[in-house]
Order: C-alpha cells, then sequence, then structure tokens
C-alpha cells in the first residue's frame, strides 16, 4: 500500500479514480465524457487543498516516500543513459548517481542525489545524505563534462550531507567546497533541478547552475525545518513554525531569486504521476538550456557568476 | 549553523582586550589560573600550556598587520533583514545587539593591509557577532575582498572564524557560499595566493566555502575544525567523539590543512608563505 499524508488523502482518493477511469475509458469510449469531468474536478481539488497547504506539509510532500527520486527522472528523461561510479579517490557513494547519457539528443552529464525506496536501499544510500567520496565524485563528472563540451543536468534531492565521523575525516567541508568551485568554472551549461529536498550545502554542492529550476512541491533551505527549531528553540517539534519562517517552498525561492523557474507538478504531486511529472520538468529543461546554448565556454561561465554574485540582500 | 546568540562575557563595549569580566582566567586548556592581562599580552595564548583562547578582530589586526594598519573596504554594506526573521526576537534586533557590542557593522572586516611589508587583500570574521555566521553582508564582502584583491594584483589572507551561514536570512545565507567561492575561483583564475587561516572555531556552511580552499591552509593550534558540529554528529550517531576530534591536530593528520602554526609565529609565517607563492615578487 503506497503511504498516504493524512492532507493529500481527499486528493489521492479522487486521483486515484481518475486513473481507474481511464484505464475503463481505453476500453469503453462511454466513459470518456465521465472521466473528462472527473479529471477536471480532480485537478481543481488538488489545486485547492494544495494551495492551502502549509511549509511544513510542502516539505513532508517533498519527502513523500513515493515521490520519483533521480533515476526515477533519469529513466524518463535521458536515453542510453550509462552510469558511472566512483571517486577514484577512495569509494563509490550510492548517494550521488552520476552518468552520461542523451537528454533531447544532446549528449549530457546528469548527476543527482539518490535516496532509497525500500529500508534496505536507504541503507545502501544513506538516505540520499553524501559522504566525501559522493561529492568527489560529483566533480569527476563535473570535470568530465567540461572536457567533452557537454551540458550538465544536476537533480537535488537530499536532507543535506551527511554528519559522521568519517565524513569528517574524509573532509566533507572541502569536498563540498570544491565541488562548488568546479561548477562555478565549468565552461558547458548548467541546469540545477531541485526534484525533492533540498538540504544545505549537501544541496549547494549541485546547485550552482546556470539557471536554477525547482518543483512545485520541492523545498530548498539553509537548514531543515527540525534543525533550525531545534536551534532556535530547542525544540525539534517546533519544526513547522521555522519552515514557515525560512520561507523555503517555491514561490518564497522564486520571489528571492534563488531559483529562476518552478516547474508545476501534476494535480496530487509529482508521485500520482511520475511520467507526466517527468514530461514537464523534461520541457522547463529543455526550454532553458536551448536558451544557454547560444553562450559560448566564456558566456557560460560570466552568466553563472553574475546570476550568485546578485543573490544576497544588504543596504549599501 | 549560527548558535543563538548568547551574550559572550567580552561582549562589553570598551572591553575588547579581555576574555571575560574578572581579573583572572582559568586556562581551557591545562586549567592554569593567570590574569587576564598577563594573557592579554601573550594574544591569549596560555604561558603554561600553550593553549589558544579566542582573540579579538583587533587584537589580531595588532598581531598580523604592519603597524596594525588595516585600509578597511565596504564598511558601508549593511545588513538588512529579507525575511524579516523573528525567533522570539527579531533579527533587526539581534543585529542591532551585535553592532553594539562588537563596534562591527557585521561578522566580518576586510580590507588593505601590509604583511612584513607585503601588500595583501585581507579578511578577519568576527566571531562575536552572531558566531560569525555568514549572511548577505558577510558573503558580499567577501565577493569584494576577493575581486578587488584581484585587480590590484595581491595575495588574499582570510582568517575564518565563524558557526556557518546565518540561519536568519535562511537560503540567502546558503547562497553566500556559492558566491563567495565563485569569487575565489576567479582570484585564483587570476594567479595570486590565496591563505587560509582557520580560526576557533570554523564550521558549517564557511567550512564548506572558502575555508578550506586556500592554496595554503594554515591553522592556529587547537581549533575546531569540520563541516558538521560535534553536537550535531552526537545527537545523530548517538556517540560521544573521541578526544581531539576535529582539532587542528586531527585535520593535519588527515589532510586537510598544511600547517599548525602558533601566534608567535603567524606573521613570519604568512608573509613567508606571500612572499614564495607571488610570481616575480609582491609590487
Amino acid at each position: 500500500m503506497p503511504i498516504v499524508l493524512p492532507f493529500e488523502r481527499p486528493v489521492v482518493e479522487l486521483v486515484t479514480r481518475v486513473r481507474e477511469l481511464r484505464e475503463l475509458a481505453r476500453s469503453d469510449a462511454r466513459f470518456g465524457a465521465e472521466l473528462e469531468r472527473l479529471e477536471e474536478k480532480a485537478a481543481k481539488l488538488a489545486r485547492e487543498v494544495f494551495a492551502g497547504l502549509t511549509p511544513m506539509q510542502k516539505v513532508q510532500l517533498s519527502r513523500h516516500p513515493s515521490r520519483p527520486y533521480t533515476l526515477d527522472y533519469i529513466g524518463r528523461l535521458i536515453e542510453g543513459f550509462v552510469e558511472l561510479h566512483g571517486d577514484r579517490r577512495y569509494a563509490d557513494d550510492a548517494s550521488i548517481v552520476g552518468g552520461i547519457g542523451r537528454f533531447a539528443g544532446r549528449r549530457v552529464v546528469v548527476v543527482g542525489h539518490q535516496k532509497g525506496r525500500s529500508t534496505k536501499e536507504n541503507v545502501q544510500r544513506n538516505f540520499g545524505m553524501p559522504n566525501p567520496e559522493g561529492y568527489r565524485k560529483a566533480i569527476r563528472l563535473y570535470e568530465l563534462a567540461d572536457r567533452f563540451r557537454m551540458p550538465v543536468l544536476t537533480l537535488i534531492d537530499t536532507p543535506g550531507a551527511y554528519p559522521g565521523i568519517e565524513a569528517e575525516e574524509r573532509g566533507q567541508s572541502e569536498a563540498i567546497g570544491k565541488a562548488i568551485e568546479t561548477m562555478t568554472a565549468l565552461a558547458v551549461p548548467v541546469i540545477v533541478s531541485v526534484i525533492g529536498e533540498g538540504g544545505s550545502g549537501g544541496a549547494l554542492a549541485l546547485g550552482v547552475g546556470n539557471r536554477v529550476l525547482v518543483m512545485e512541491h520541492a523545498y530548498y533551505s539553509v537548514i531543515s525545518p527540525e534543525g533550525c527549531a531545534a536551534i532556535l528553540w530547542k525544540d525539534g517539534t517546533r519544526a513547522p513554525q521555522a519552515a514557515e519562517r525560512l520561507r523555503i517552498t517555491a514561490p518564497h525561492l522564486l520571489e528571492l531569486g534563488v531559483v529562476d523557474g518552478v516547474v508545476e507538478e501534476p494535480p496530487g504531486g509529482a508521485h500520482q504521476d511520475p511520467d507526466a511529472a517527468a514530461r514537464r520538468l523534461s520541457a522547463a529543461i529543455l526550454e532553458n538550456l536551448r536558451a544557454l546554448e547560444r553562450l559560448d565556454g566564456a558566456g557560460l561561465r560570466d552568466d553563472r557568476y553574475a546570476r550568485f554574485r546578485r543573490l544576497g540582500a544588504f543596504v549599501a | 549553523m549560527t548558535l543563538p546568540d548568547k551574550t559572550p562575557a567580552q561582549a562589553r563595549p570598551g572591553e575588547k582586550r579581555s576574555l571575560g569580566q574578572g581579573v583572572f582566567h582559568k586556562c581551557e586548556g591545562c586549567g592554569a589560573v593567570v590574569t587576564r592581562e598577563r594573557l592579554a599580552e601573550a594574544f591569549n595564548v596560555c604561558g603554561a600550556c600553550g593553549w589558544h583562547h579566542v582573540l579579538p578582530v583587533d587584537r589580531w589586526r595588532e598581531l598580523l598587520l604592519d603597524e596594525a594598519a588595516l585600509e578597511r573596504w565596504d564598511e558601508h554594506i549593511a545588513p538588512t533583514d529579507p525575511l524579516e526573521f523573528d525567533d522570539g526576537k527579531p533579527y533587526r534586533e539581534r543585529l542591532a545587539r551585535a553592532q553594539r557590542t562588537t563596534s562591527r557593522t557585521d561578522a566580518i572586516e576586510i580590507g588593505r593591509a601590509r604583511i612584513g611589508g607585503h601588500p595583501v587583500g585581507y579578511g578577519c570574521f568576527v566571531f562575536g557577532f552572531m558566531g560569525g555566521s555568514m549572511g548577505s553582508v558577510v558573503g558580499e564582502r567577501i565577493a569584494r575582498l576577493f575581486e578587488r584583491s584581484a585587480a590590484e594584483r595581491m595575495a588574499v589572507i582570510l582568517l575564518h572564524a565563524s558557526g556557518g551561514a546565518r540561519m536568519q536570512e535562511g537560503i540567502l545565507s546558503l547562497m553566500q557560499m556559492a558566491k563567495t567561492v565563485a569569487a575565489l575561483r576567479r582570484f585564483r583564475d587570476a594567479g595570486r595566493p590565496f591563505l587560509s587561516v582557520l580560526l576557533h572555531p570554523t564550521t558549517g556552511g564557511v567550512a564548506a566555502s572558502t575555508a578550506l580552499l586556500g592554496d595554503v591552509n594554515v591553522a592556529e593550534p587547537n581549533a575546531l575544525i569540520g563541516f558538521a558540529g560535534p553536537r550535531v554528529i552526537e545527537s545523530t550517531l548517538r556517540t560521544t567523539l573521541p578526544e581531539g576530534f576535529q582539532r587542528s591536530d586531527f585535520l593535519l593528520e588527515h589532510g586537510m590543512v598544511d600547517l599548525i602554526v602558533p601566534r608567535p609565529n603567524l606573521k613570519a609565517t604568512l608573509a613567508h608563505l606571500v612572499e614564495l607563492l607571488t610570481p616575480g615578487g609582491t609590487p
């Protein structure tokens, strides 16, 4: 049974009926009109329910265990994908996946955080929390992209970099810093998509793009709402309040200039229709990629520099 | 991440030289009791065990810069409150208070200085200002430090002391990591050296941006340096951490810093490094 969050129940019920009706309509045209009516109703209800969600409920959606992950999108977006493994220094970190393939006919490098579906897979993927070797694999792939003139597409979905003893021993800070630095210098287009959780520096190591997109129900934050509440009020249960104050949902991110576009999700969220979610994400990436293809290497570096250079709020 | 700003004992206007308010200080390293005056004369290094206690920014200038002189840049850039953040006390109030107690406009000072005769772009985090946290002003100043130093063909020496990103500015603080590192990369491409000095403590988003990316990384003795703070690791792993974890020696041992230099030798070391790393000598 798929997990259903309390606030999404009415939407899920309707979306499930639409799905069933769609199956029926395929064999019997008489259901066509009913299907259309129900689809409209589902979309409307989803819009209404989701418009009223609190920031913390959005965070819960971004963490939904049925939500499409990086490999789900890669399977739908990238043709002939070859996953590449390892940082050539220490290990292969399964919480970051990457490789090469074709996107809309173009050769590309893809790098993304990867969470697990099952407990076993989550242990293997460390719940999407990379160790330094994950970031060093990403660096290796960024450099490969640069050398072979391939655009870089990254998909962000992590609670954050792993706070572990061995991660510190192997230089978590340096690995993240170097990944950020490497991205700033790439002479190829870089398009970042926040598809789920955008957790702090661990996310930013995949986040320095010419364009940054965010899925409608994803979030991007300097600290998790739980972590923020624990620091401010010594009380992790006040996370909903922290989520509100941190302004981490898609509309806020757009307003602050941190993202360039919001990718609308299908009714009920990406997990209700991963194919549709992937189609929408694909269209958004392609549109942005086309715009960047006009720039040469130096132009792309300058464009990225200018994009991040202007972020911040101060009086001068 | 920024810790809530407790009232540091030394944060009283006009008392920048002292570590606390008493006459005596008990060494954090060996427990020896010395007068504060005596400790201050030794730049807060314990005479008995060599423990390095936190040193205020103006003392750093005195220790490192020729004539203790810094031509400050970009002091007119002042913090604002983009999220209208309030965690029980409005961010604006926290800022005003930090400005009062530290006599600084934000958590970093930057500018032009000389070290052993070499002109350098110099920056020093102000830990007493909201834990040295990096918000938009700190990010902007660091970016300008690199840009201007590249233009003037000077080395950059940046002293880090920070709990990380400034939570009160939310995601915009995170973006300062990208901004500062992007500026560092351009500076590197201009062919001048970046010496990163790691003071106690350097953690979180600041550790993961410029701090460990120096051409040479120099730590002071017994500094805490790491990405995740020890309390976060302990609570995540439900374990106690080994003695010396994330301290300077640990970083040297794990290949993350080049040198651990005690305060009495730091100026000479930095001047020597600038000289050796500057192609064709300094202007």
